[in-house]
């Protein structure tokens, strides 16, 4: 995982709420069996003309020539509702995008952006709306997420505090790998596991194959 | 100070015991389908680390496969089989038990393992999927996950989670006839909106609760991801008892009697102290139908689209791309609205008794000219207990197609989906933009309300049409 320490750039705004996972990624986008190739899928179904096809929406605020290299993205209420599947962040992520900033997550969305080096930052409605309003005024602005300051900021003197545990900011800030670290812990859980065989045996007799 | 269900399974498998940062919880089952399932073996198979306990690991084919009788391995979705054999050779290469498209227990994951018992009360069950909160209906902390976190639970049998807040929703009441579990959860979704359960375990309680069957108890529990709760929970009692035994991997003997005296000791303290406590009356609860794109917006079956705002839970934008998109006015009456077809299926609403109430409905009618209609049983299980029923005779005389079970149309698996703009009335959980096809306009709804709207060739309340 790549580590997040502190990104400028380009930002998009896209306030609408509840954007779910399939208007992320519609489930026809995700073809193979890997996190990769789902860059062209994003948004697919707002993105292009037609179903399927790859004619760019001018309408659609992505296609804007000014926002080409946004890796910012901030969006409306709940984002990333919806399925669970995480080619929504691995979408996002290999189109560009390494923060997203909202007034709110679905969690299982939000974990998945903790997976995968994404950064997500909650600030309130009162304040995403006028940073996405001063972004559609002069598109190709930049933002700023520092991650260790715990702070994003614009090009004008804007600075916005935001809150993240302390531990999944460690993860990210280190990029180190959860497995990796949770293998570290083998004899504990093991010795965990075996007390709770003792003590509720019906959790492991009946799925025994031994 | 009293511990909530939820405290109790939670400190109960916390390694190192419960902090006030995120917790190393110990998963008792792991569930896996080929959409989201195979592509976490396939990765950590490529990274040589092995599962660390593939006899708590069950893997079953549901999101990919399609519906169509003799259907195999090929589905329509192109590149489809890719789906379906990574994952077969996955689980057979990491040891996992699998139940693939010929076996008798193949279904969808959230029906086939309560039906086989493989959630269990007290237990912490995890899926990459984000309807693993219907299994909390039994009184386990089941809750969706992402592949890499799925991927961290095969290869530790933990993962480190953030401890949720807890609210209670205490359900008074009854609700009256023809009125279901889904209707209940429409309305607490229309009443608190899709927000309202953001960072919470929501514990259901109360008459209405209690008196639910296990089957409307996961009907309930099952949209509480749309309710962006971290999930759902009912504490364990007789009727879940009742409903767990002899199933396949239940325990027996005398590990049976201790989980039971386990399970019914399962419940919140009565000085627990929740984070938010919320209360409805079920008893007003009428049928009820989604006119929008989020399933927050949704009204009773005899209302019309609202002319206000959906209680302040929606932006204007989303609020006219809503209507937009549906093709909808304000002040339209739902009831007159015609359809082009009718789903009845989903982890949501595919059990053997959903099926049984709607063809009740469906005895000796006719689907309308016109209508598409369509029926897929949760699981194997259910479709063959429907047949020895003789309920898939009712559904193929009223014009309903009967199918192999699956995900199906609730989105695109199989490769399927209905037309742009077609009009569905369906049992599904999510009314989102293009999720049933491309441009298609969904219209949740109970199964009793499928089945009375495709006979009568417009949503229709089922209340007028029960004998």
């Amino acid at each position: 995982m790549e580590p997040f320490t502190t990104l400028t750039a380009v930002a998009v705004p896209l306030m609408r709420d509840n954007i779910d996972t399939d208007a992320i990624i519609p489930s026809r986008e995700i073809r193979s069996v890997s996190k990769k190739g789902l860059a062209d899928g994003l948004f697919a179904g707002w993105r292009y003309l037609a179903i399927g096809g790859r004619d760019p929406d001018p309408g659609f605020i992505l296609n804007d020539a000014a926002l080409k290299n946004a890796r910012i993205l901030v969006a409306g209420e709940n984002f990333g509702c919806g399925s669970s599947r995480e080619h929504a962040v691995w979408a996002l992520a290999e189109y560009g995008f390494r923060a997203i900033v909202t007034p709110s997550f679905n969690p299982i969305f939000r974990n998945n952006c903790l997976a995968n080096g994404v950064l997500p930052v909650i600030l309130d409605r009162a304040v995403v709306e006028p940073i996405a309003r001063g972004l559609g005024a002069a598109p190709g602005s930049f933002l700023t997420v520092d991650l260790e300051e715990q702070e994003l900021r614009d090009e004008v003197g804007g600075r916005w505090r935001f809150d993240i545990d302390t531990e999944e900011k460690q993860a990210l800030l280190s990029g180190l790998d959860p497995i990796a670290r949770t293998l570290q812990q083998s004899s504990a859980i093991a010795s965990f596991r075996d007390r709770d065989a003792q003590a509720r045996p019906w959790a492991y007799s009946s799925i025994g194959r031994s | 100070m009293g511990r909530t269900i939820f405290d109790k399974i939670w400190d109960g498998h916390a390694i190192g015991g419960p902090s006030d940062d995120a917790d190393l919880l110990l998963i008792d089952r792991i569930l896996l389908h080929e959409r989201t399932g195979g592509v976490a073996l396939k990765s950590l198979s490529a990274r040589d680390i092995p599962v660390s306990a593939p006899d708590h690991v069950f893997a079953v084919m549901d999101h990919i496969v399609d519906t169509f009788p003799g259907r195999t391995s090929k589905t329509l979705m192109p590149t489809g089989t890719e789906f379906i054999e990574t994952t077969r050779a996955g689980a057979q290469a990491a040891g996992i038990r699998l139940f693939d498209l010929d076996s008798p227990d193949q279904g969808i994951v959230h029906v086939m393992s309560p039906e086989l018992g493989i959630v269990l009360p007290g237990t912490t069950l995890i899926c990459p999927d984000s309807h693993t909160c219907s299994q909390g209906a039994l009184g386990a902390l089941a809750w969706g996950i992402g592949s890499t976190e799925a991927e961290h639970a095969l290869a530790t049998s933990t993962l480190k989670v953030q401890r949720p807040r807890r609210m209670r929703i205490t359900i008074s009441g009854r609700l009256g006839p023809g009125v279901t579990a889904k209707d209940l959860a429409l309305a607490l979704l229309g009443r608190f909106g899709v927000g309202g359960g953001a960072g919470h375990i929501v514990e259901y309680a109360g008459s209405a609760v209690e008196a639910l069957d296990i089957e409307q108890r996961l009907t309930l529990c099952n949209m509480a991801t749309e309710f962006a709760a971290f999930s759902a929970i009912i504490a364990p009692d007789t009727a879940t008892i009742d409903y767990l035994k002899g199933r396949r991997f239940v325990p027996a003997g005398g590990d049976w009697n201790r989980a039971v005296e386990d399970w019914l000791a399962l419940s919140s303290d009565p000085d627990a102290e929740f984070d938010t406590e919320l209360s409805f009356d079920a008893s007003g609860v009428a049928p009820m139908v989604t006119w929008g794109t989020t399933p927050q917006q949704v009204v009773a079956i005899d209302g019309a689209v609202p002319a206000a705002d959906d209680a302040g839970q929606t932006g204007a934008e989303s609020r006219e791309r809503a209507l937009r998109y549906m093709g909808l006015e304000p002040g339209t009456p739902l009831e007159s609205l015609a359809i082009d077809a009718a789903f009845i299926g989903s982890c949501t609403n595919s059990r053997i008794g959903d099926l049984r109430r709607a063809a009740e409905i469906l005895d000796g009618r006719k689907v309308a000219p016109g209508v598409k209609a369509i029926c897929v049983p949760g699981s194997s299980t259910v479709k063959r207990r429907a047949e020895e029923e003789g309920l898939h005779r009712i559904f193929q005389r009223a014009g309903f197609e009967w199918r192999e079970s699956g995900c199906s149309m609730c989105f695109f698996a199989g490769g399927e989906s209905f037309g742009p703009q077609d009009r569905v009335v369906s049992s599904t959980n999510r009314n989102f933009e293009s999720r049933q096809g491309p441009g298609t306009r969904t219209h949740l709804a109970s199964p009793e309300t499928v089945a009375a709207s495709a006979l009568a060739g417009h949503i229709a309340d089922p209340r007028k049409l029960a004998a």
